[in-house]
């Protein structure tokens, strides 16, 4: 956001609430979120750092909604290097792909489940997502923001799918080797005490938390 | 059964292709009620079976078991000939491969199945000329589909569906064959419709498409594998879908 914020101000010299209008309008109904205040903290921050400063128009009290910025050298300098940049925000995928490898390995819960309530929020989202492009004026510069967030999300549906069909397989492998393995002298009761547990844990998942009321009752 | 506000209603359905050995279940042992006006999304791998469920609510197939129930009606028993006339009257066909008649104009091809239902001409040349500017193609009406995009031919074949007034618009991949900016289009036309109560179900791969419907079935070797309601849910609001601080 800074980085943004500055690269803003490199068109000129400008009051908080020009920048925020400007913002508000680049990000289109995806910078609703944005509070207020935030704007001022965000230039504070850069001006503690050197990189604006703030002039008080005359005689005006005061009050930061009554500075007017303007980039120094040294921000105009980090300008250029935000511009010349070359990134790429990595995907979060460690964190759900590691929640389905231990939800299995300690039989807390069943991974195709948690694949499940997974895609229901992806695609809930992809819906809001797709009801602001449609409600946008096709020329709108944020139909574009909010198409880069819909093909992010329909790559993570994809991918979902994916971990499904694989989950679905590793299910069966899984309760095979722990039935066989078990098989021996003392071991059966071990698994059939497992499998117990197991179904308990099963059905305190179906019975509780919102995860009923996603589904349409009947099938 | 019959006294339900379902549009379409299935029981214990089950299609069976092939002989012996080689039999397979496409369809095994599916529920299923769509009420009016809902626009119901079917997802699922190829082979699945969700085509072959589609066929069977249009009575374009018939089931080896179960029971099809469109409008109140029983369907999977009739003959040939009121199935014929059920399609034409009460079901709009939307395929992946458009399936215009090449020889007629965009006009033409959308009163053609007005004119088969036993339309007069003018009221079915009214009702063309309505539903493609509906559509966003009103100047394009005299043009082949040859002369037409492929976003602009499912448009016009969209047009076709709904010249009778469907009860249902089933629709199979509509936009399977379409760019993004295509699929957009016709994704805005189905949240149209969608938004003047038009009942709908679509069985497809693009997750765009499944993520405007009202609910949507997974579909994994015949079977429904997951029913969820899309619509209605608390929305997240769209700041929660970037990260803006700092």
């Amino acid at each position: 956001m800074q980085d943004a914020v500055l690269a803003m101000l490199a068109k000129e010299p400008s009051h908080g609430y020009g920048l925020r209008a400007r913002l508000r309008q680049s990000l289109g109904p995806l910078g609703e979120s944005m509070n207020p205040g935030q704007i001022y903290v965000t230039l504070a921050r850069l001006e503690k750092a050197g990189l604006v400063v703030s002039e008080r128009a005359d005689g005006l009290p005061e009050r930061p909604d009554r500075k007017i910025y303007a980039l120094t050298p040294a921000g105009q300098q980090r300008v250029a290097a935000w511009l010349a940049e070359v990134g790429w925000p990595k995907p979060d995928l460690a964190e759900f792909h590691l929640k389905l490898v231990a939800a299995s390995a300690a039989r807390l819960a069943d991974p195709v489940e948690l694949v499940g309530a997974q895609r229901r929020e992806l695609l809930r989202r992809l819906r809001e997502a797709q009801h602001a492009i449609l409600a946008e004026a096709a020329e709108s510069k944020a139909v574009l923001l909010l198409e880069g967030v819909v093909l992010r999300l329909q790559a993570d549906l994809r991918w979902l799918e994916a971990c499904e069909q694989a989950w679905s397989r590793g299910a069966d492998a899984f309760d095979r080797a722990w039935g066989e393995g078990e098989a021996g002298a003392q071991g059966g009761a071990k698994a059939r005490g497992g499998a117990a547990a197991w179904d308990g844990v099963e059905g305190r998942f179906k019975a509780g938390g919102g995860r009923g009321d996603d589904r349409v009752e009947g099938v | 059964m019959s006294e339900s506000s379902a549009v379409i209603q299935v029981r214990g359905l089950v299609k069976e292709h092939g002989q012996g050995e080689s039999r397979v279940r496409a369809v095994d042992e599916v529920d299923l009620e769509v009420p009016q006006g809902e626009m119901l999304a079917v997802m699922g791998p190829s082979g699945c079976g969700k085509s072959t469920l589609l066929h069977l609510l249009g009575g374009l197939e018939r089931p080896t078991r179960g029971e099809v129930w469109v409008a109140g009606r029983r369907i999977d028993g009739l003959s040939e000939r009121a199935l014929a006339r059920l399609r034409r009257r009460s079901v709009g066909f939307v395929f992946q491969a458009f399936h215009l008649v090449e020889e007629l104009s965009a006009a033409e091809n959308v009163e053609l199945p007005a004119l088969l239902a036993g339309g007069s001409p003018r009221q079915a040349r009214r009702r063309a000329g309505v539903l493609l500017e509906r559509v966003g193609l009103a100047a394009r009406a005299r043009h082949l589909p040859s002369q037409l995009s492929g976003g602009q031919r499912q448009r016009v074949a969209i047009a076709r569906a709904l010249v009778n007034e469907p009860l249902v618009v089933l629709a199979d991949e509509p936009t399977g064959n379409l760019d993004s900016a295509a699929s957009l289009e016709v994704l805005r036309i189905f949240e149209e419709l969608r938004a003047a109560g038009q009942t709908l179900v679509i069985v497809t791969h693009d997750e765009r498409v499944a993520a405007g419907a009202d609910r949507l079935i997974s579909m994994r070797d015949g079977m429904f594998v997951d029913d969820t309601r899309l619509a209605g849910a608390t929305p997240r609001g769209l700041g929660d879908l970037l990260n803006l601080d700092g």
